[in-house]
């Protein structure tokens, strides 16, 4: 039996196209501010641990974790990097509270994508440097061809994926934070210029600026900070071979296995029928009918007619994506998985607004690592101590 | 908290190695720490990598590009980051995923592969310097060294010849390191006569740019004593990280590395760390950098750690051996992979198999450090039999 550990404070920046008057320092500081106010506590002196995502590249900096501390309250204290979306940082500080060595632990991750002038090709720097980066593609043909297979193999359609794209901006209209609310029809996704073929420009989701902070406690610690704990019941997470060569490019098996973890610490057997709300990875719109079969939140094949049902949205049979997710909020790099993280907070308090859904009591949050990667992460939230 | 042992270790030769990719280096050495317990694949729960900055191979998301070489297919892997300091701290890292409860074992992988990074790597240490107050000035990180060791000197009086016998003592004990770079035997006046770099620095007093990986296996303690008789615990881990502002610290003391300390200290139970530890593995690029750290461990007192070394105290056969594998200075400084190696030595010392550098009467507890980022990261970990 693993111990209680629960979320007891978020604090997030909204999320902008860019930021100009905002260093990534400043948004950090935000975010950190909102969060340590919300659990009640002063970094310098009731936060253990910080556990911070980011990557070099993205940054532009090498080691980048030299320049966090300052604006976290973190200097001189336990902080250490994840390289990986901010969904794994939970993950890392939800371990360090589970050896019991560590009570409180801060997570941070941010973006500040607008900074980079050609983003595309830095994504290009991960692409296996003796095999893939020779060819010198831009590597979105990856989301292309993986696209096409998996509406080949799960016999989906591009305008069921158009349909995906429509509900998250939808959807992030209601959500103050978002970026990229807006009122499109199908028909407009799929007349959108295609990029790259099958993937047209209003599939893919649109870079956006801001940090996210979130607050972890033992669960001792938790019942004194916050009246309304969000407890973590099972986390997950998994990476599938690097190689593109020889991964199927048509079933998210990170997805698959990484949830199969966080089910099993979790007790849940029936995914479909236990989660009331998921907030999962939509970088591109098939992204989230990919990930919701890989979930085992419906069947292989099913997850477009739960769209069109519209048993995604709210009210549905299961919530999917209601802030917007990144189609509507803006990709935010690693704080990609954190914001949902928020996201489903948020929901099971019943602070989410005018997107709340009633009577959520279990929430799912999932990451992809992105292009050209094949791993993700899954954590399983209630609101039931 | 559950107890967790490092079952099995391995290394790979480190120097330029242009024939093998960074994944082949990772397996290399992943598959001697599995061979050396008896353990394959299968038996591995969870993997945790531990690299430096992906500027030195050139890949963004260096840890994606790595996870099949570190055996990382279809498990739970994540890659922690603390600059220098990530070497031990991935030894840390791995030990929460193991007392956390979550997995029996861990498979802990650092690689580092510089010679990619033409025509020098310190081409890449000039992306970690501040974008705005100090990458215009073009700093060169040994010119940052320069200024540490300077004030270190200035502040207790330490000679040259005195720090100069640090780099003659390692460099002899690599010689009996089987993956040594630059074991020599060496002579104080070699050291003061070989190239100024940045005053006070000599050639001789830095540690070689390396290529190579090292592993360990951890296990929980049921598993552990089912895999070997001879498991070595891990009684304490300790990180800690201070200001990003490097240029409004005294240098003469390293803070982070005190606070790093008495972290894994009192998980330990240690009370008098010169008396209870036996054997130590202080992070040693700069030769003035192993008295700086022994300071800071607290294993002698401010401005002592030179009289030690003086004394014979810190030679193989003294009474507190340091760095008896030869340290970064002899065994060569694959960044991460070096620290990584160092809780490889402590591993062998405490079980008597370090061969021809063995250090005498039975140690029972041994201590690994590294040291990073801009000079402000200290990560520790503590092993006992």
């Amino acid at each position: 039996m693993l111990p209680n550990v629960a979320i007891v404070g978020i604090g997030r920046t909204s999320f902008n196209s860019i930021t100009p008057d905002m260093s990534y320092k400043e948004l950090m500081f935000d975010a950190a501010v909102k969060a340590y106010n919300e659990a009640g506590v002063d970094p310098r002196k009731d936060i253990d641990s910080f556990v911070c995502c980011s990557e070099d590249f993205l940054e532009g900096t090498s080691i980048f974790d030299e320049y966090v501390p300052d604006q976290l309250g973190a200097a001189l204290k336990p902080v250490h990097t994840i390289c990986a979306d901010g969904l794994y940082g939970l993950i890392a500080a939800y371990m360090q509270i589970c050896t019991g060595a560590i009570d409180t632990v801060a997570i941070e991750a941010h973006s500040k994508l607008s900074n980079l002038l050609t983003p595309d090709w830095c994504i290009a720097f991960a692409m296996d440097p003796i095999l893939n980066r020779p060819l010198a593609h831009n590597p979105y043909f990856i989301a292309g061809m993986e696209m096409n297979r998996y509406l080949y193999q799960s016999g989906n359609s591009k305008e069921q994926c158009a349909q995906v794209s429509a509900k998250n901006k939808r959807s992030a209209l209601n959500n103050p934070v978002a970026a990229y609310g807006a009122e499109v029809t199908p028909d407009q996704v799929m007349s959108s210029e295609v990029v790259f073929y099958p993937l047209s420009r209003l599939d893919m989701s649109p870079p956006a600026d801001g940090a996210v902070v979130v607050v972890l406690a033992s669960g001792r610690k938790a019942k004194m900070l916050s009246s309304k704990p969000i407890w973590i019941k099972g986390v997950g997470w998994c990476s599938d071979t690097p190689s593109l060569e020889t991964r199927n490019w048509g079933e998210a098996a990170y997805a698959r296995l990484a949830a199969e973890m966080a089910y099993k610490m979790a007790g849940i057997k029936n995914p479909g029928k236990e989660i009331d709300l998921a907030e999962i990875d939509d970088t591109f719109s098939y992204k989230e009918l990919q990930h919701l079969e890989a979930l085992g939140l419906c069947r292989r094949g099913e997850a477009a007619l739960l769209v069109t049902e519209g048993a995604t949205q709210r009210g549905g049979e299961i919530a999917v994506n209601l802030s917007g997710g990144s189609l509507g909020i803006g990709h935010l790099a690693e704080a990609s998985g954190l914001e949902r993280v928020a996201e489903v907070t948020l929901q099971l308090r019943g602070e989410a607004g005018k997107g709340q859904v009633s009577h959520a009591k279990i929430g799912l949050a999932q990451c992809w690592q992105g292009i050209p990667s094949a791993s993700g992460a899954v954590v399983i939230l209630t609101n039931q101590g | 908290m559950g107890r967790v042992a490092v079952v099995g270790a391995g290394i790979t030769k480190f120097m330029h190695r242009s024939e093998e990719t960074g994944k082949e280096l990772a397996w290399e050495a992943a598959k001697m720490a599995l061979d050396s317990c008896e353990l394959n694949l299968e038996d591995i729960e969870s993997v945790v990598l531990g690299s430096a900055p992906d500027a030195f191979d050139g890949v963004h998301m260096k840890g994606e590009y790595l996870a099949d070489g570190a055996g990382a297919w279809r498990k739970p892997y994540m890659r922690g980051y603390v600059g220098g300091g990530t070497g031990v701290f991935v030894g840390a890292q791995g030990w929460y995923h193991v007392a956390s409860g979550l997995f029996d074992t861990c498979l802990v992988v650092a690689e580092e592969k510089m010679s990619s990074c033409l025509p020098h790597p310190q081409g890449a240490f000039l992306t970690i310097f501040d974008h705005t107050l100090e990458r215009p000035l073009g700093p060169n990180l040994i010119w940052i060294f320069a200024l540490e060791m300077n004030r270190y000197m200035h502040r207790y009086g330490i000679t040259k010849e005195e720090i100069a016998l640090v780099s003659v003592k390692n460099k002899r004990n690599a010689l009996d390191h089987p993956c040594a770079q630059l074991g020599a035997e060496i002579t104080v006046q070699d050291v003061l006569d070989s190239e100024v770099m940045v005053w006070p620095v000599n050639r001789l007093d830095v540690s070689p740019t390396s290529d190579g990986a090292a592993a360990i296996v951890l296990a929980s303690e049921n598993v552990a004593r089912r895999i070997t008789d001879k498991p070595v615990w891990i009684e304490g881990v300790g990180w800690s990280l201070d200001s990003a502002y490097w240029t409004n610290r005294d240098l003469y003391y390293p803070r982070y590395v005190e606070c790093a300390a008495r972290m894994a200290y009192q998980m330990a139970g240690i009370r008098e760390p010169r008396k209870e530890i036996n054997v130590v593995e202080p992070y040693d690029p700069f030769s003035y950098k192993e008295l700086h750290h022994l300071e800071g461990l607290l294993l002698c007192g401010k401005g002592e750690a030179a009289r030690l070394t003086a004394d014979g105290v810190t030679a193989r056969d003294g009474d507190l051996p340091c760095c008896p594998s030869g340290g970064a200075l002899g065994v060569g400084n694959a960044i991460a992979a070096t620290g990584l190696m160092k809780i490889c030595e402590i591993f062998w010392q405490l079980r008597g198999e370090a061969g021809k550098r063995q250090v005498p009467g039975k140690p029972r507890r041994g201590l690994a450090q590294a040291w990073g980022d801009l000079m402000q990261v200290g990560t520790v970990v503590i092993m006992g039999v």
